[in-house]
C-alpha cells in the first residue's frame, strides 16, 4: 500500500526532492509536501480549475495529474509567477476589475488566464468566456474577470 | 462627482492582495504541529437500521489512532437547532434529535455512522474501507407530499409523524382570506416548484481541532460565517464547554452562501477527538462529501392564487406550500419557510388580505436549510410567477399590472397583513429605472432580429423586495429563534492614532476590510489605510453573530457607526481638555480637533496620544485610552427592492435557453462601495440564472443522490451569464440605521429566478404554455413546447 517512490520536481524553477505515493496527486504534493497553498482543491475532479498550475507552460488540472507524471516536467504554480508581466499585469487588472470576492478560485483562473494570453494575445469576450468555461467562480458572476482578461491583454499588447 | 475614499467611494479591495498572491489563508491551509487527519464514513443508503458496526480491522490498521462510532458520543448532545416555530394551534414544532454520529439509524445518503482518525490522510480513508458495518435497508421517503401519507415510513420513529409543523400566517386571517378569493372577480392560481439546490461555495468546509490540556483549552479553525455563533451552539448545546475554553477561529473563507452559517456535526467531532486523543485532528471535506453533508436550499412546491378585481387591483393572496427539512433540522431550517417567507408574501404590492400556510416535512435527504435569500427568494418567485400569469389571464400588461398595485411612496411607512412595516421605497422609481435601463421600447427590434434567425426571444421582468438587516432580538424571539441577532464592533484607537476594529460579522467574499474601514475611516476623517478591521476569531472580537441575511453593513456597519460615535465623544472631552475649551464648543472635523471662534486645534494623533500617555489629561473626569464597543440591535429590518430584467433567446429546435441580457435596478439605500455591491448583484444574479435554468438537486425515489458531483449538478460557468446592466441609483436610504443603508448581498438571487422563468414564457408566448417548472433545462423547454403542439 505505502510505496513511496522518490522523484525530482521541477517547481517554480527549483528542483526539489519529494517522496510521494504512486497515486498522490500533484496538487497534494504541492499543497502539502512543498507548502505551495496558492492553488486551491475545489472539487478534485477536474471540474473548477481552482487547482490549475502550469505544467511546461499550459494550465493543467493538478488534481487531475499524478505527482510522478510531472517529474520531467517544468511545474510553475502562482507564486511562481509572481514576477511574470502577464501575472503582474493580470493581477492589477483583476484587483482594478474587482475580478474576485471570496478568492479562493483566483490562483486557479490568473493562472488559466496566463496560459490563455500567451497563446492568443488579443483574445475576444467570447474567446475569452470559451476558456474561462473551464473554471467555476460562485462569487463574481464572471464579469469582471472577461473585462480584466480582456484589459490585461489589452495592455500587454500595449494597446492602453 | 465619485469619491475617492471613505463612504461612496469604490475603493479597491484591500484584501486582494493576498488573494492575488495566493496568500489567503483559508482553513485547509490551517496545519497544527502533529495533527491527524480524520475521514467520515457516511450511508450511502437513504435510511436504514444499523445492526452492528464492526471496526476491529480498521483500528487494526496502520496508522489508525482510533475509530469513533455513536457510542462514543453517549452523553454529547445532539446538533442543535437555532429556531422552534409554532404551528397554527399554538404548538411547538416537532424537533428530533441530531446526533454527531447517526444512533440506531442512518437517514440519508452521507448520514455519518463513524470516522477514521489516522495519522495521515491516505490511512485514514483506507483503513475506512475496513470498516464492516451492517445496515438493514428501510425503505424511505423522499417526497413530501408522500411522507405525510397516513402510514408513511417514519424518518425519525420516536416523532408522531414526517411533519415538522403545519405553521398558518396570520391564521385569523385565513377566513377572511378564503371569503375574498372565493367571491373574487378573478383569481389566477399557479402550481410550482422552488428547485432544491447547492450552495456550492467553492471552499469546500474544513474543521481543525487542537486542544491545550494543560490549560483545557479548546480551538477550532472552521469555515465558518459566524464563529461565535458556532461556539455558543456547538460549546453550550453539543460538547458542554464554556465559551472561556474555546475559541473558534474561521480565518479566510471561501464562499458562504449561507451554508456556511450552520453548526455541523463535523466542527464538534474534530472538537471532541482532539480531547480525545490528544492531537490536533483535521478534516477536509471533499467535494463529493460537500453535496451529501452541505445543508440544501430552496425545495419547496407551493400553490399560489391570487384574487384581483376588474381591474386587476389585487384583494387577496393564499399560498400553501410543502418545505422540505430533510432529515434533521439544520441551524436555522424551520425559519426560512416561515418567518423569511411568509412575511415576505406582499412583495410590493398592496394586498389587503393574505394568508401564507407551510408544511414542514421530514424527509430522508440531506437537511434543507438558508441559501442565499432563505425564504425571500421562495417568496418573490411564486409572487413574481403568479402576477405575470395573472396579467396574461387579465390582458393587462406585466409592468402596468405591477404598477397598479405597487405601494406608492408616499404611503411609508407601510403596514403589510403579514406583520411586517416597510420603512421606505420607491417601487414606480426601480421600474421606471429598469424599463429605461433595460431598454424595454429596443426590445420589438431585437425580437425581429432574434426570429430572423430562428430564435425566440422573450423579454421578462420581476420586482422584488426582502427583508434584510436580521434582525430586532425582541421580535425575533417572540417569533422563535434561539438567539438575538444584534452586532458587534469594537473601535481600538491605538496611541500614534491607527485603529482597529474589531467585528462580530465576518467577511467571506464581501470585502468588509475595505467597506467597513471606509465607514470608520469616513466618520473620524482619517485614512482608510490607518484602520484594520480584525474578525473571524472568538479571542479576538467582541460576541457577534456573524454575516447572512445581507446583515453586515446594515447591523454590523451600525454597530461600528455607534462604537465610533463613542470614540468622537471621547475624544471631544480630551481634546476640549488639551485646547483648554469647553467641550460643547469643541468641533471635529477631518480629523482636526478645534474650537468655535478660535484658532485653536490639535490633531486627531495628539489626542491619540494623550489618552495612552495621559500626563496632561483630566484623570479626575474620565479614563485613559481610547477604546470603545457597541452592540447594535436593529429597530427594524431593512427593506432593499428592485427591478430585475432579463432578455432570452429560446432555440425552438432544442429549447435551450440563452440568458442574453440582464438589467437589475436595485435600491439599496445608500451604499458605501459600489464597486463592491455591483459585484454583490453580480454574483447573485449568477446564482440565480443558475436555478432558473442549470442547477437542480435531484433524488431518485429511493433517496439516492443522483446530482452528487460537478458531472451531474450544473454550476453557472462564463458562457452561461451575460454581461450584466446593474444601476443603484434609485435610493431610499433605511430610516432606522445610522447609516441608512439597507444591505445588497441576496437581492440578486431573490429578484432574478421569476424574471428570467417569465422572460422565457414571453418567448414561448404563442404555445401558450403557462408554466414550466425550473430549471428550464432544454428538455423541459422542449417537452413544454412539444405538449403544447400537440395539445396536451
Amino acid at each position: 500500500m505505502s510505496d513511496l517512490q522518490a522523484i525530482r520536481l521541477n517547481v517554480n524553477g527549483v528542483t526539489r526532492a519529494v517522496s510521494v505515493e504512486p497515486s498522490a496527486s500533484l496538487a497534494d504534493v504541492l499543497r502539502q509536501e512543498l507548502r505551495l497553498t496558492a492553488l486551491h482543491l475545489g472539487c478534485e475532479h477536474g471540474v473548477c480549475g481552482a487547482c490549475n498550475v502550469l505544467l511546461n507552460g499550459r494550465a493543467v488540472r493538478a488534481c487531475l495529474t499524478l505527482a510522478v507524471q510531472a517529474e520531467e516536467a517544468e511545474v510553475k504554480t502562482l507564486e511562481g509567477l509572481s514576477a511574470e508581466q502577464i501575472a503582474v499585469t493580470l493581477k492589477e487588472c483583476f484587483r482594478k476589475f474587482r475580478a474576485l470576492q471570496c478568492g479562493f478560485c483566483t490562483p486557479g483562473i490568473l493562472v488559466l488566464a496566463v496560459d490563455l494570453i500567451a497563446a492568443n494575445p488579443d483574445p475576444s469576450e467570447e474567446e475569452v468566456r470559451d476558456w474561462l468555461s473551464g473554471n467555476l467562480c460562485r462569487c463574481t458572476g464572471y464579469q469582471p474577470i472577461v473585462g480584466a482578461i480582456i484589459e490585461a491583454a489589452k495592455r500587454l499588447r500595449g494597446a492602453v | 462627482m465619485p469619491k475617492d475614499s471613505g463612504i461612496g467611494a469604490s475603493s479597491k479591495r484591500r484584501e486582494d492582495l493576498r488573494f492575488l498572491t495566493g496568500n489567503g489563508k483559508y482553513t485547509d491551509d490551517v496545519n497544527v504541529a502533529g495533527q491527524s487527519h480524520a475521514v467520515f464514513v457516511r450511508s450511502d443508503l437513504a435510511h436504514g437500521r444499523i445492526e452492528s458496526i464492526d471496526v476491529t480491522e480498521a483500528e487494526a490498521a496502520p496508522g489508525v489512532l482510533k475509530v469513533f462510532t455513536a457510542k462514543d458520543f453517549e452523553g454529547v448532545g445532539g446538533v442543535p437547532c437555532g429556531w422552534c416555530v409554532t404551528d397554527k394551534h399554538g404548538e411547538p414544532m416537532q424537533e428530533p434529535k441530531h446526533p454527531v454520529l447517526a444512533e440506531g439509524k442512518v437517514r440519508h445518503v452521507g448520514d455519518p455512522y463513524a470516522v477514521v482518525v489516522a495519522e495521515t490522510l491516505d490511512q485514514a480513508r483506507n483503513a475506512a474501507e475496513l470498516i464492516d458495518a451492517d445496515i438493514t435497508e428501510l425503505p424511505a421517503v423522499v417526497n413530501m407530499k408522500d411522507a405525510l401519507k397516513d402510514g408513511a415510513t417514519k424518518v425519525h420513529d420516536d416523532l408522531t409523524s414526517n411533519l415538522c409543523y403545519d405553521w398558518g400566517f396570520v391564521e385569523e386571517n385565513k377566513g377572511a382570506v378564503d371569503e375574498a378569493i372565493r367571491n373574487a372577480h378573478h383569481v389566477t392560481t399557479l402550481e410550482l416548484v422552488n428547485n432544491r439546490l447547492i450552495a456550492n461555495p467553492m471552499e469546500p468546509r474544513v474543521a481543525v481541532g487542537e486542544y491545550d490540556p494543560w490549560k483545557d483549552e479548546h480551538t477550532l479553525w472552521t469555515t465558518s460565517q459566524n464563529p461565535h455563533v458556532i461556539r455558543l451552539l456547538m460549546g453550550a448545546f453539543v460538547l458542554g464547554i464554556p465559551e472561556h475554553k474555546l475559541r473558534v477561529i474561521a480565518p479566510d473563507v471561501g464562499g458562504g452562501f449561507g451554508t456556511k452559517i450552520f453548526h455541523y456535526a463535523e466542527e464538534a467531532f474534530c472538537t471532541f477527538a482532539a480531547k480525545a486523543l490528544k492531537r490536533p485532528v483535521k478534516w477536509t471535506c471533499t467535494r463529493s462529501e460537500a453535496f451529501m453533508s452541505d445543508a440544501h436550499g430552496r425545495d419547496h412546491v407551493s400553490k399560489i392564487e391570487l384574487a384581483m378585481d376588474e381591474s386587476g387591483k389585487f384583494l387577496a393572496l393564499r399560498t400553501d406550500t410543502y418545505a422540505n427539512m430533510g432529515a434533521y433540522l439544520s441551524t436555522f431550517a424551520p425559519s426560512v419557510p416561515t418567518w423569511l417567507h411568509g412575511t415576505l408574501m406582499a412583495g410590493n404590492y398592496i394586498t389587503p388580505l393574505i394568508y401564507v400556510n407551510v408544511k414542514a416535512v421530514f424527509t430522508n435527504t440531506v437537511p434543507v436549510d438558508a441559501y442565499r435569500g432563505a425564504g425571500r427568494p421562495e417568496a418573490t418567485y411564486q409572487l413574481e410567477r403568479v402576477v405575470d400569469k395573472a396579467a396574461r389571464e387579465m390582458g393587462i400588461d406585466p409592468v402596468e399590472l405591477r404598477r397598479r398595485n405597487f405601494i406608492n411612496k408616499d404611503q411609508f411607512p407601510y403596514d403589510t397583513p403579514v406583520a411586517v412595516t416597510y420603512d421606505t421605497g420607491d417601487y414606480h422609481a426601480t421600474m421606471d429605472k429598469l424599463l429605461e435601463i433595460s431598454d424595454r421600447d429596443g426590445f420589438a427590434a431585437r425580437k425581429a432580429e432574434s426570429a430572423a434567425r430562428g430564435k425566440l426571444r422573450g423579454y421578462g421582468v420581476a420586482h422584488y423586495i426582502e427583508a434584510c438587516g436580521i434582525a430586532p432580538s425582541n421580535l425575533v424571539g417572540q417569533l422563535g429563534a434561539r438567539a438575538g441577532l444584534y452586532e458587534s464592533a469594537t473601535v481600538r484607537v491605538n496611541a500614534t492614532g491607527s485603529i482597529s476594529v474589531m467585528t462580530g460579522s465576518h467577511s467571506h467574499g464581501q470585502g468588509h476590510e475595505t467597506s467597513f474601514a471606509q465607514v470608520v475611516a469616513d466618520m473620524l476623517g482619517i485614512p482608510e489605510e490607518q484602520i484594520d478591521i480584525i474578525h473571524g476569531d472568538t479571542a479576538r472580537t467582541p460576541m457577534g453573530m456573524g454575516t447572512y441575511g445581507s446583515r453586515s453593513i446594515a447591523v454590523g456597519g451600525s454597530a461600528m457607526v455607534r462604537a465610533t460615535e463613542k470614540i468622537i465623544a471621547k475624544a471631544k472631552k480630551i481634546a476640549s481638555h488639551l485646547m483648554e475649551a469647553s467641550e460643547s464648543d469643541v468641533e471635529f472635523a477631518n480629523g482636526q480637533f478645534t474650537v468655535a471662534g478660535t484658532d485653536k486645534s490639535v490633531a486627531w494623533g495628539d489626542v491619540c496620544l494623550a489618552a495612552y500617555v495621559p500626563h496632561n489629561y483630566p484623570l479626575e473626569d474620565i479614563e485613559p485610552g481610547l477604546e470603545e464597543t457597541s452592540f447594535y440591535d436593529p429597530a427594524n429590518f431593512t427593506y432593499p427592492s428592485g427591478g430585475y430584467c432579463c432578455e432570452v433567446e429560446v432555440d425552438p429546435d432544442t429549447g435551450k435557453v440563452d440568458v442574453v441580457a440582464f438589467s437589475a435596478a436595485d435600491d439599496f439605500g445608500n451604499v458605501i462601495n459600489p464597486m463592491i455591491v455591483e459585484g454583490q448583484v453580480h454574483g447573485g444574479v449568477a446564482q440565480g440564472i443558475g436555478q432558473a435554468v442549470l442547477e437542480n438537486c435531484v433524488y431518485d425515489e429511493n433517496g439516492q443522490l443522483l446530482t452528487g458531483s460537478y458531472m451531474d449538478y450544473a454550476m453557472p460557468r462564463a458562457y452561461d451569464v451575460p454581461m450584466f446592466t446593474v444601476d443603484h441609483s434609485c435610493q431610499t436610504p433605511c430610516t432606522h440605521n445610522p447609516l441608512g443603508v439597507k444591505g445588497c448581498g441576496e437581492a440578486g438571487a431573490i429578484g432574478s429566478p421569476p424574471a428570467i422563468v417569465n422572460a422565457v414564457l414571453d418567448a414561448l408566448n404563442d404555445f401558450g404554455i403557462d408554466h414550466i417548472d425550473m430549471p428550464l433545462s432544454p428538455q423541459r423547454v422542449w417537452a413544454a413546447m412539444q405538449d403544447a403542439k400537440s395539445g396536451a
